[in-house]
């Protein structure tokens, strides 16, 4: 295991675009971590002058109340990263249970659970997301409970698929003979063979989450109290001809963050795929 | 016959493997001639190179990395390692042809069959359209398929794996080429098919007067059809000489241990198990297989198909005897042993395991039994998980049935060392390890367990010949030592009369024949263990074979 892992790490760093990804990522992360520090206080506060420009008085300009932009985009990160592990968290763990039972067991229990996949599927996600925070009320909480609802099923066909393969593969049936019980064939035989494509599907599906989040921000229908880079750009759409900076500053975080992640994400897949490693 | 230019010779030829390859050549210095009128046998077990020389001549390599470093392969004065690749394509299929394995991925699955073999016409002979439908409707004939008119607008997979053969052999005729080359074409096919096979080749090769390099890892296959045999070892040619020469005189030491290694078709000697209680009986097990069912089978369109898997099985076995269940693809033999190991279950009848009734047991009360039952699986490398260490592997069964993690370690390396394994190899990987090795390691899970019946499912015909050997001995011996009681599935019936006491013989899911392995052998009753036993390739060469290492000192057999 200890020389697996030390392969796939090799593996990873060999892949240019993954490292410049992860460099990025992390930058991110740091942004956030140190938002506290750099911007003290709130960063809903008003600082001057609306519609200042980038590189004048403040580093990238205010907002149409004359907030600092800068302050906005690294408590938005804060909100931003947040949102998108935690959802894609709990719709990994989700999407699992769902996917590896209905793999593993098959039959009757397969059909129940995948139909009820289904019906998650045939809604427009997007659309699914607005309709979950209208009722639920614009909080983080139902934020991250919407993303998490709309994007398991992929996670859950995933996972299915491959432990339907497993659990026809030769190993699994010498368990049986074994004499071992369920649990310990899904949790210590199958699931640690379909890790590395759930980690690579799951890296993925923050970009998606954090995709959602920002929209929802965009349409208002966020936690009014939480700076969010999806807020900024909803705010600043009206002036998009006279302060494109508004829009743009959190729009290019978004597209950089999402960027990195599916640069991480395919870097994983490259490293931990096993059909393209070589034995 | 060897006289004159011979038809291809190849002249030290070595392709060389990339750096990070355990060897440097994967064909180190080969020369060999192929003459008009013969064929010439590649004999060699995995990785020998016998597969990458024999490509080499059409110039396939199996990637960038693995090139020819040295030596000439000539064909009518030209070197065909030098040929752009615009002749060689002209020479494909034209002048050399070949036939794949796997007929199944050789062909395009959705072509039709007759599509395909015109494809090989219109590429290298302008003729229009219906000159080249009467030519293919020509080929199909002459290898033997009936009705071609109808195959011509078959698929593959509406075709059994024989007539794939069949059409494989009669793309590659199509141009009546100089040489064919044969990469273990009847490897995948059961014996009878593989028998129909090896005919046909002969014939056609004889009726054409072609040279047909055959690669093969079996020696049965070897004597049945070959005039001269190269045999290649680690990428160099060891020995080449004629059929009779090489089988009966063989001279390099690898040749005669190869032959050894071939199971002979005369039963070993006969053991006594009249006295012993019977242990294992089935009695009237049945499965059967529906398909095309789905959500509304049955209800619209066309009702699903039933197959009978196993239809009325019974059979019983004594305590410390070993049954085989012999038969082909489709026999049912695998579904049996399965069922019997409750991996699925069965429609219908009894599984009496040391008198209880197993077939309806809950999963719950099974599992004591499974400690009394293990099973060893055919694939060496599906059959470990890839994320444990072999040390995990092995105790884990023991560890589920209650005994301490500190004792089912020790004892698992204690188990290593009986399937003659290094106890250091607990903490290693099965990737680690080759596949010989890694039955060994499946063996030793299945023996952790103490287990009084081992249901071994085509546990060594993923092996070659001279690991096959040693892991049929080390089991004989293992099953002498711990008294186990076998049931032993095979295809193969040269395995089967070296290991089984009995054995019982399926087609098509029921049984058609049983009784002692050597009374079977002798004198086989059912007209299908009869074909079965007249398929055997090398039967006549095996027989002299046996014949004469009995009358020299009889090398040793468990």
């Amino acid at each position: 295991m200890a020389t697996a892992l030390k392969g796939g790490i090799l593996r990873f760093l060999r892949h240019r675009p993954a490292v410049a990804g992860l460099a990025l990522l992390l930058a991110v992360l740091l942004a956030a971590a140190l938002a506290g520090v750099i911007y003290p206080g709130d960063p809903f506060a008003i600082v001057g002058k609306p519609f200042q420009p980038p590189f004048s008085e403040h580093l990238l300009g205010t907002d149409t109340l004359g907030r600092d932009l800068a302050a906005g985009l690294l408590h938005g990160a804060r909100t931003t990263l947040l949102v998108g592990v935690v959802a894609t968290l709990i719709a990994s763990v989700v999407g699992i249970t769902i996917g590896g039972l209905a793999g593993y067991f098959g039959g009757r229990l397969d059909s129940l659970l995948m139909r009820f996949t289904e019906l998650f599927q045939t809604i427009p996600f997007f659309l699914f997301a607005i309709l979950l925070v209208a009722v639920l009320g614009a909080s983080i909480r139902s934020v991250i409970f919407a993303i998490a609802v709309v994007s398991w099923p992929p996670m859950a066909r995933l996972v299915r698929g491959e432990f339907m393969a497993m659990r026809n593969r030769e190993f699994v049936q010498a368990c049986v003979s074994l004499g071992m019980g369920h649990t310990r064939i899904i949790v210590v035989h199958i699931l640690p063979n379909t890790l590395s494509s759930i980690i690579v599907t799951g890296s993925l599906m923050v970009a998606t989450a954090i995709l959602i989040e920002s929209g929802l921000s965009f349409l208002g229908l966020s936690d009014a109290n939480t700076m969010s880079w999806g807020f900024i750009i909803g705010s600043g759409r009206t002036v998009l001809r006279t302060a494109w900076w508004i829009c743009a500053v959190p729009g290019l975080a978004i597209l950089l963050t999402v960027m990195a992640i599916n640069l991480v994400g395919d870097g994983l897949n490259d490293a931990l795929n096993p059909r393209l490693r070589s034995l | 016959m060897n006289s004159g230019q011979p038809l291809l010779s190849i002249q030290g030829l070595s392709v060389s493997l990339p750096a990070s390859a355990d060897r440097r050549h994967a064909v180190d210095g080969v020369s060999l001639d192929l003459w008009r009128n013969e064929i010439l046998c590649v004999v060699g077990e995995s990785g020998s190179g016998k597969s990458v020389m024999s490509r080499a001549v059409l110039g396939l390599f199996p990637s960038r990395h693995v090139q020819p470093s040295a030596g000439r392969i000539v064909f009518e004065g030209e070197d065909l390692l030098q040929a752009t690749p615009e002749r060689l394509r002209d020479l494909r299929g034209n002048r050399i042809a070949m036939i794949f394995q796997e007929p199944m991925t050789a062909l395009n699955p959705v072509l039709r069959i007759g599509a395909q073999i015109d494809e090989v016409l219109e590429i290298h002979r302008s003729g229009d359209g219906a000159a080249r439908r009467a030519r293919v409707l020509d080929l199909l004939a002459a290898v033997n398929l009936p009705d071609p008119q109808q195959i011509l607008s078959a698929y593959p997979h509406q075709l059994s794996g024989g007539q794939r053969q069949r059409a494989m052999i009669a793309m590659a005729l199509a141009l009546e080429p100089d040489i064919l080359i044969a990469d273990e074409p009847t490897t995948a096919l059961d014996v009878t098919t593989q028998a129909q096979i090896l005919l046909l080749i002969r014939e056609l090769q004889r009726k054409k007067g072609m040279g047909v390099i055959f690669v093969t890892h079996d020696f049965g296959v070897v004597a049945e059809i070959a005039d001269r045999i190269a045999v290649m070892q680690h990428g160099r040619l060891v020995e080449q000489g004629s059929a009779d020469q090489v089988l009966n005189q063989p001279q390099a030491a690898y040749t005669r241990s190869l032959l050894a290694a071939v199971p002979s078709l005369t039963p070993g000697p006969k053991r006594d198990f009249s006295g012993q209680p019977v242990v294992l009986s089935v009695n009237a097990l049945s499965k059967s297989y529906r398909s095309g069912g789905g959500l509304f089978g049955g209800r619209f369109g066309k009702p699903g198909r039933s197959v009978d898997a196993l239809a009325a099985v019974s059979f019983s076995v004594r305590r410390g005897e070993t049954v085989g269940i012999v038969g082909e693809s489709g026999s049912g033999k695998s579904t049996a042993a399965r069922c019997i190991a409750r991996l699925i279950n069965a429609d219908s009848g009894q599984i009496m395991v040391e008198g209880t009734d197993i077939a309806a047991l809950s999963s719950r009360a099974l599992r004591p039994v499974r400690r009394r039952m293990q099973m060893v699986f055919q694939d060496p490398f599906g059959s470990l998980n890839p994320r444990r260490t072999v040390g995990q592997l092995i105790a884990e069964g023991p560890i589920v049935h209650g005994v301490n993690q500190a004792t089912a370690h020790a004892r698992a390396l204690d188990l290593l060392e009986l399937v003659g394994l290094e106890r250091r190899a607990a903490a290693r990987f099965p990737h680690e390890f080759s596949g010989g090795q890694r039955q060994r390691i499946g063996l030793a899970r299945a023996l952790a367990l103490e287990p009084a019946i081992l249901v071994a499912d085509e546990p060594v015909s993923a092996l070659d010949v001279s690991v096959q050997d040693q892991v049929l001995k080390l089991l004989a011996d293992i099953r002498n030592r711990l008294g186990l009681t076998v049931l032993f599935i095979t295809h193969d019936l040269r395995v089967a009369s070296q290991v089984c006491d009995s054995i019982v013989v399926m087609h098509k899911g029921r049984v058609v024949e049983s009784g002692p392995v050597a009374d079977v052998y002798a004198r086989p009753a059912h007209a299908y263990t009869q074909a079965l036993l007249a398929a055997v390739p090398g039967r006549h060469w095996s027989h002299d074979n046996d014949a004469r290492s009995a009358a020299a000192p009889a090398p040793a057999l468990p």
